[in-house]
């Protein structure tokens, strides 16, 4: 090898920039879309949110310790993962509750369009991380590192993801 | 997973593990060539219908009234059944047959091997790349067999045509969704693939196996993925967005106040234009997708059986790099009528123009490798030098379009049918018949027939000249294209020359049955293939033919060349092996 | 096998040029102003890269002729020069044409698109549908009507959605099925469809442009001659598509007025 590989790395390195133009298609999407209508309605987004933001920034916290001090921190950010998605979906009834649907507005679409994708892309992440959880425990393959780190790397990434969202949102919402 | 990607794998065992659900990236390219295969036969087939019917309006097709008793009464293409038979032959040519081919079929067979890698980055995310990819095949395959018939919209789809529903015309229901459920999923198999392809190339280079001694083919798949990774990943959105448009009542593309089928559609504020951006944003990269590998063939090819180096392999790479990101900056020349700002139009036409720099470059570099060769015309050969040919043929018609003012007569006539099929079609296509050719031996372990091949050559070679240099006539002409008849007063004095067009289209589609023959015929019963039947340097053919399941037997090759040593005194005649301290493996 | 090659790609490469340098098939007869500036720019590009068509294809053949392995020592040559010439002559022969024709071809270009239309055109409005055309004339008051999609109504021939009874500027809208416009007067279309995407195209005028949904796009010409000619669409529109067409009639000013009142409502 000529350098010291890491495809795991690698691949997550790749895995973010494929998601990151995507939402940069969305996003240029919901630019034109808002300026080619007249039929825009503004929203108040759910407060939830902002707790949901907290429990994501908590978690990538909680990975990083998981990184070095061991597996309870990683089951505990799994758990945060999973209550960020429970949360998600509290703030899409909260926001059908107003009689805001899909289909409602092309501001309620984006919303619901954004938030859906960073929670399956969130999922991905929190399969692989139970993938992880499940080979650490393994009696016989090494600790799997190189994985965990680029778990943790995707992680830090769907918090990113989810603050840059969060912020058109609450701009153009 | 972190020993996965580096360590020695054992051989799979069993029929599924082996042949189907294989994680070897030798059988996966495989797989992707055999679903090119059925996927080109199909879109020819359909082709030959659509020529048919323009040269001959009237007459029935033989059998096909049985075949699809409404669509065609009595064996004579009704409009929607040609439109449908458009759209399906676009989207599974450039989708199933020009991306799955040149790209993921030989990159995924020869990338890892001629980088010296044992397999993949990512073998499990490579199987599922094939089948997503199949899946997607099979989604689009079924708008045949659903009531109202596949989509008529065309391979680019346009909104609101394609977002509106089954009012806007037949096939535009189930058959429109499918499409686009298709094309997302083709999206994400994709993505899988690049991104195997991408940290295959980054990280699992065997020792001396620096950037620059990667053969020109391996940078070319390279340079696509990460081409590919772009556009798929805005065309993916662009698909979801549309099927949401369908079935979930949004409105992203379709604009209020459309009166289809005397329905007012419950749409409003939508943007038409938003999908021709997203779409075009994928669609002129999506060209080069299909072009830079064959681009990379022909570079690695050519000197093998010119017996010289490659003139300025180093240029070659610049001026690929150059062509991919260029890529990015011309997708509004498809949009210059479409209503956008008209001095955007000049500024997407002169990256449009300057594109051709580069790729002049390259031809010109191609040709100079010929000037004092010692050419070999072997059939791979005779193919790089016919997509040299054809290349130069269709990239020249690309200065009438880039222009605005002239594309303002051309636009939507068959010049530009003529100028992509050149390009795009038949220039990637030989690119594909060179690289079969060319690595049948590596891949089966037994030599193609060279006769059959130059006959197959030759009179393809013809053939192609005939059916689409006449459909730049036809466009000069101001005859439009994605019509089903031309049999009224606009129409009638082109229709000879349909007929001759039609004629040679056929004339082609036969041919190939030679090809088919031969490739048949040679996996079964073609002359054993020695390890290095071509004396070409690269790895791939270090190794055996085929190679074992880990590409070298074990045994990691030390790479001490580039791959462009012809024309010097090797140990074993006029060239250099890149791992030519090494003991080749033969097992 | 390399020499058959060579002839195959001298023969088509003289036979294709052969067709086009013979204008058998050609563009129509221009009738239009600006059809002048297209056709130059036309044959301009038509030249140079013909040029380079029949050129490349030739030094290839001629190449491949020469350079076959004959079995004999031969040594290989480099081309002279190695690749700089190569960089070198794309580099400058395809600037100067990318430079020579996007400076011309921009004038003629906006001429068309960037221009505003001469503030005497006479203004028609054009709606395109599955799969027809239909033109409004404002009538005697100059004014156009307002359209309402819900009262469109083809089967009662009210394909703008006019509502005279409320309107008094739609009382005298005059709607056609062809394009009847005088010679020698500007002509200002606005573009708009009434369903899916549409185009308008004349080869004859040298113009062609798309109807996008939701957008009304300005588009002016001037015809120079008497005429009828089709209209023809060319963006893909539905199962009609094939059959979508109207009728340009380029007619005398005096014949025009009279057309005009006959068709008054």
């Amino acid at each position: 090898m000529t350098a010291p590989a890491s495809p795991a790395r690698t691949g997550v390195w790749v895995g973010i920039a494929t998601i990151t133009m995507s939402f940069a298609a969305y996003t240029s999407a919901l630019l034109v879309r808002q300026g080619a209508g007249s039929d825009w309605q503004h929203f108040r987004l759910p407060s939830i949110l902002y707790f949901n933001t907290v429990l994501l920034l908590v978690s990538s916290g909680t990975i990083e310790l998981g990184r070095r001090r061991g597996y309870a921190w990683l089951i505990f950010t799994l758990g945060l993962g999973l209550l960020f998605i429970a949360g998600q979906v509290l703030a899409w009834r909260n926001l059908a509750a107003q009689g805001l649907f899909l289909a409602t507005n092309p501001s309620s679409s984006f919303f619901y369009v954004f938030t859906v994708l960073h929670a399956l892309h969130l999922l991905g992440g929190i399969v692989a991380l139970g993938y992880v959880l499940v080979r650490l425990r393994a009696p016989t393959g090494g600790p799997p590192l190189t994985a965990l780190g680029a778990v943790s790397l995707y992680w830090h990434f769907m918090d990113v993801l989810w603050l840059y969202l969060l912020v058109i949102l609450a701009l153009r919402l | 997973m972190e020993t996965t990607a580096t360590s020695h794998h054992a051989p799979p065992q069993g029929f599924l593990r082996k042949y189907v659900f294989s994680l070897d990236h030798k059988v996966i390219g495989k797989q992707y060539l055999d679903l090119a295969l059925v996927a080109v036969v199909i879109g020819m087939v359909l082709s030959w219908l659509m020529r048919f019917h323009l040269g001959f309006p009237t007459t029935a097709v033989p059998g096909l009234g049985k075949l699809a008793p409404t669509a065609a009464a009595g064996g004579v293409i009704t409009p929607e059944l040609y439109l449908a038979l458009m759209t399906m032959h676009g989207t599974i040519m450039v989708f199933f047959v020009l991306t799955t081919a040149p790209f993921a079929g030989f990159g995924n067979f020869v990338l890892p091997i001629q980088v010296g890698a044992e397999d993949m980055a990512f073998p499990r995310f490579n199987m599922m790349s094939f089948w997503v990819t199949f899946v997607a095949f099979l989604v689009l395959v079924a708008a045949f067999f659903v009531p109202e018939g596949p989509p008529i919209s065309g391979w680019t789809a346009y909104a609101p045509l394609s977002a509106i529903g089954k009012d806007a015309g037949p096939g535009l229901g189930t058959g429109q969704t499918l499409w686009a459920v298709s094309i997302a999923l083709f999206c994400v198999g994709q993505l899988l693939g690049a991104l195997n392809f991408i940290a295959t190339t980054l990280d699992l280079r065997t020792k001396g196996m620096t950037l620059m001694r990667m053969p020109l083919s391996t940078w070319a798949w390279f340079i696509t993925s990460v081409i590919g990774l772009i556009a798929f990943s805005v065309l993916l959105p662009a698909c979801i967005l549309l099927i949401l448009d369908r079935v979930a009542g949004t409105s992203f593309f379709i604009p209020g106040g459309l009166v289809v089928s005397d329905r007012l559609q419950p749409h409003s504020g939508g943007s038409p234009l938003l999908w021709q951006h997203l779409f075009w944003f994928f669609g002129h990269p999506e060209v080069y997708i299909a072009i830079l590998p064959g681009f990379g063939i022909v570079s690695h090819i050519l000197p093998v059986f010119a017996r010289k180096p490659l003139l300025g392999p180093k240029v070659v790479l610049i001026c690929l790099i150059a062509i991919a990101f260029l890529s990015y900056t011309v997708w509004g020349h498809h949009m210059f009528l479409s209503g956008m700002n008209p001095l955007s139009a000049t500024l997407f036409s002169v990256p449009t123009l300057v594109i051709t720099i580069p790729a002049t470059i390259v031809v010109l570099l191609w040709i100079g490798t010929v000037y004092g060769a010692r050419m070999r015309f072997t059939t791979p050969a005779l193919f790089c030098l016919g997509f040299i040919s054809v290349f130069v043929s269709g990239g020249i018609s690309g200065f009438f379009l880039a222009q605005p003012s002239i594309d303002t007569y051309l636009h939507g006539t068959y010049f530009v049918v003529g100028h992509f099929h050149f390009v795009m079609g038949v220039a990637a296509m030989f690119g594909i018949f060179a690289g079969v050719y060319f690595w049948f031996p590596k891949m089966y372990g037994r030599m193609m027939n060279d006769k059959l091949g130059k006959l197959h050559f030759t009179l393809t070679l013809i053939g192609v000249y005939c059916v689409f240099m006449p459909m730049h006539y036809l466009g000069l002409a101001g005859n439009v294209r994605r019509y089903s008849t031309f049999t009224d007063d606009y129409m009638k004095g082109s229709l000879p020359l349909h007929r001759f067009i039609t004629i040679a289209a056929l004339f082609t589609g036969a041919v190939q049955l030679i090809f088919f023959y031969n490739l048949i015929h040679s996996r079964l019963r073609g002359a054993k293939a020695p390890d290095n039947p071509w004396q070409a340097t690269s790895l791939e053919w270090s190794t055996s033919s085929p190679p074992p399941f880990d590409n070298f037997g074990g045994h990691h090759p030390v790479v001490t060349h580039g791959p462009n040593e012809y024309g010097v005194k090797g140990p074993t005649g006029d060239y250099i092996m890149q791992a030519s301290s090494d003991q080749p493996v033969t097992s | 096998m390399g020499r058959l090659f060579a002839v195959v790609l001298a023969v088509i490469t003289i036979v294709s040029a052969a067709i086009f340098i013979a204008r058998i098939w050609w563009l129509p007869p221009d009738i239009s102003v600006l059809g002048v500036g297209i056709d130059h720019q036309m044959t301009e590009t038509m030249i140079a890269s013909g040029v380079l068509f029949v050129v490349c294809q030739l030094v290839l053949a001629m190449f491949v002729w020469q350079y076959g392995d004959a079995g004999d020592a031969r040594p290989i040559k480099t081309f002279p020069g190695g690749a700089t010439p190569m960089v070198v002559i794309a580099t400058i022969l395809v600037s100067a044409e990318i430079l020579v024709l996007t400076l011309v071809g921009t004038k003629v270009w906006g001429g068309i698109f960037l221009s505003p239309p001469d503030p005497s055109a006479l203004h028609i409005d054009v709606q395109a549908e599955q799969f027809a055309y239909y033109f409004r004339y404002p009538g005697p008051d100059g004014k156009f009507g307002a359209i309402h999609p819900e009262l469109i109504d083809d089967g009662n021939g009210n394909f703008f959605g006019l509502d005279p009874a409320n309107d008094t500027a739609a009382r005298d809208d005059i709607v056609s099925a062809s394009l009847v416009i005088p010679v020698n007067k500007p002509i200002l279309l606005t573009l708009h469809s009434k369903d899916v995407g549409h185009a308008f195209y004349v080869p004859e005028l040298r113009i062609q442009q798309d109807f996008v949904p939701g957008l009304v796009i300005p588009l002016h010409f001037t015809a120079t001659r008497l005429a009828k000619e089709e209209i023809v669409c060319t963006q893909l529109c539905g199962l009609g598509h094939y059959n979508m067409r109207a009728y340009l009639e380029v007619e005398s000013l005096g014949q025009f007025q009279q057309w005009l009142k006959d068709h008054a409502p």
